[in-house]
């Protein structure tokens, strides 16, 4: 018979009083690993969502010039690109050290052209991509899918007087207007998007491209990171990162994890203290059960030993089965509070912590009453309850 | 132990010297225990008679270490042993003392062997050892047969058994028992008496609180409690 013999034959011979005890734990543990776990795979997702929302890294052929044009408005100058990239190389721009961080890549030519003797601009786009990338547009009528569909500015369609099903000469092909897009309040507003071969073609650009807008994800990384490499990949080009963008980005997850760290303070508050109580009170109760050891001639460090060894088994398989059952949660609560998010995983750094925060807490909870009834005489523990 | 505690020219085994112990209940200060003086020689069967409430039962717990009285000392061997911390106290209970608690007091998550083991977990006694001795005393009180059983499986009778084993397991000089028969019937509380006097015959020095004037004509000698005080001894 050793100290240990007694903690566990209690564990083992009291299992109602022991799945009482491990429950307070696991509901305490549960609680703050759900919700830290929902929390964090919201952030994900948001940060996810404000990815996915439009490009944030722009590369355009390098040019001397200066661009003469502020908010919409361009005055007058001459700023005709002379350099454009060959569209076979873009499919490079995926060789980038940081290449998984890249999402959508969206080419495109642009030009100007003389339509029913005004002057115009024609824009060549990968529609699938583009359509992902602008995820922000609504239009009238259905997206072009065949090379000979039109995709017209709010303005454009105004000034030509056209609606969905017309048909628009330019550069004595026809094509069909299948959809118009509402006013955007921005350069879309007055040109024609096509697809990216077609106008290459009415350009006389064929196999080039005039810009490259790009979509990064940069939760893990920092977006100077990739226009570096982008730029190192081409070096004829001027790679920039809308930093704007990025900041409003970064605000709004930065805001989201505050309010998600205030909930999890609260939670871990909570929690903590509904398996304070319930050790502490599981304790208290054995008042009279340490009075009988410390009459028997046990010192105080072997009460201890006993209850502290009993606690920390009961911190250990409450913690165990609060992580456990707090991920569960998460992954079943999750599609019912956000969507679209899923479960991001166990997190085994929050399974560390809450195995450590139910063990200590147990201990702490349980030191308190086992050093208050050893301190006691046994006499006066034994008249307890 | 501090040698500060031994007192020279003390020949009783135990000696109660002018103890008294008050309690504290709300604004009122009750004596339990108002004046006391008296010896308890090694090999006696004493018992301690009186009333409920008379102070029996506090006497009892401040001879056994387990009390702290408000005055006066106890001398166990010529040692005062309240001038002792109370982590030496609790070794001197574990070498020197063995306690039957009025209504049994076993731990109820262990079987009957390992209450009987218990106070031999803090001995550092090996395992085989332990079981000898626990089995050897179970042997001894008759219930050989129940070393498996847990305490609620357990008649009264049995469990006053179990008790005595665990008490005189790791063979202390002194045994202190407080009602070992108050709650039995007559037949049960006679064999108690009987195996306890069999004890004493085997050299046990055993002081027994009891308000059952039977339970006294198995003693060698009774102390008369009353209202806090000794007054026959």
């Amino acid at each position: 018979m050793k100290l240990h013999n007694i903690s566990f034959n209690n564990l083992k011979r009291r299992k109602g009083k022991m799945i009482f005890l491990v429950l307070g734990l696991f509901i305490g543990i549960a609680t703050i690993v759900a919700l830290m776990s929902i929390t964090e795979s919201m952030t994900h997702d948001i940060e996810d969502r404000l990815d996915q929302y439009g490009a944030n890294i722009v590369m355009v052929p390098r040019s001397e010039n200066l661009a003469l044009s502020y908010g919409g408005i361009t005055m007058g100058g001459v700023n005709y690109q002379t350099v454009e990239f060959a569209e076979e190389r873009i499919p490079e721009i995926r060789t980038i050290e940081y290449a998984k961080n890249l999402g959508l890549v969206a080419p495109k030519v642009l030009g100007a052209t003389t339509v029913r003797d005004k002057d115009v601009l024609l824009m060549g786009v990968d529609f699938e991509t583009e359509l992902q990338l602008k995820n922000w547009w609504q239009f009238e009528g259905a997206p072009p899918t065949e090379t000979n569909e039109l995709l017209l500015g709010s303005q454009t369609a105004t000034t030509f007087n056209l609606a969905v099903g017309d048909t628009l000469g330019i550069d004595g092909r026809d094509f069909i207007v299948t959809s118009i897009l509402k006013p955007t309040g921005s350069s879309e507003d007055g040109i024609i998007i096509g697809d990216l071969h077609a106008f290459q073609k009415i350009l006389d650009k064929e196999g080039k491209v005039s810009m490259v807008e790009i979509q990064a994800f940069c939760r893990d990384c920092p977006i100077t990171e990739l226009v570096l490499q982008i730029g190192e990949k081409f070096p004829e080009a001027k790679v920039t990162g809308l930093r704007q963008a990025m900041m409003s980005k970064m605000q709004t997850v930065e805001m989201f994890k505050t309010f998600s760290y205030g909930i999890a303070v609260l939670v871990i508050f909570i929690g903590s203290l509904l398996v304070f109580v319930t050790m502490m009170g599981s304790v208290n109760e054995r008042t009279r059960e340490i009075g009988i050891f410390r009459a028997i001639g046990f010192r105080r460090g072997h009460v201890m030993q006993i209850i502290l060894l009993e606690a920390m088994v009961v911190g250990l398989v409450g913690g165990l089965l609060g992580y456990l059952g707090g991920s569960g949660i998460a992954w079943a609560a999750l599609p019912l509070v956000v969507k679209s998010a899923s479960f991001a995983g166990f997190n085994y750094n929050l399974g560390g912590i809450s195995l450590l925060l139910a063990i200590a807490l147990s201990l702490i909870a349980s030191l308190y009453p086992a050093q208050k009834a050893s301190k006691l005489d046994p006499s006066e523990a034994l008249r307890a309850l | 132990m501090h040698n500060s505690a031994v007192e020279p020219n003390v020949q009783h085994l135990i000696e109660v010297q002018g103890i008294g112990k008050d309690y504290q209940d709300g604004e009122t200060n009750v004596q339990a225990i108002r004046q006391m003086d008296l010896y308890i020689d090694d090999g006696e069967f004493v018992s301690i008679m009186g009333q409920s409430g008379s102070g029996k039962s506090t006497l009892l717990s401040v001879l056994g270490g387990l009390n702290h009285p408000t005055r006066g000392r106890i001398l166990l061997d010529s040692l005062d042993i309240y001038k002792l911390t109370s982590e030496q106290r609790a070794d001197l209970r574990s070498e020197y003392i063995g306690v039957i608690f009025q209504s049994f007091q076993l731990i109820p998550y262990l079987t009957v062997l390992e209450n009987v083991k218990l106070p031999l977990a803090i001995t550092g006694k090996k395992a085989k050892e332990q079981d000898k001795m626990a089995r050897d005393v179970l042997a001894r009180v008759g219930l050989t047969n129940k070393a498996e059983r847990l305490p609620d499986q357990l008649s009264g009778g049995e469990q006053e058994r179990v008790a005595i084993a665990r008490a005189i397991v790791n063979r202390p000089p002194i045994l202190l028992a407080d009602e070992p028969t108050g709650n039995l019937d007559s037949k049960t509380a006679d064999e108690i008496m009987k195996l306890l006097k069999e004890l004493n015959r085997e050299g046990q020095t055993i002081i027994m609180v009891t308000h059952n004037p039977e339970a006294c004509k198995h003693t060698s000698r009774t102390i008369h409690v009353k209202d806090g005080s000794c007054y026959a001894n």
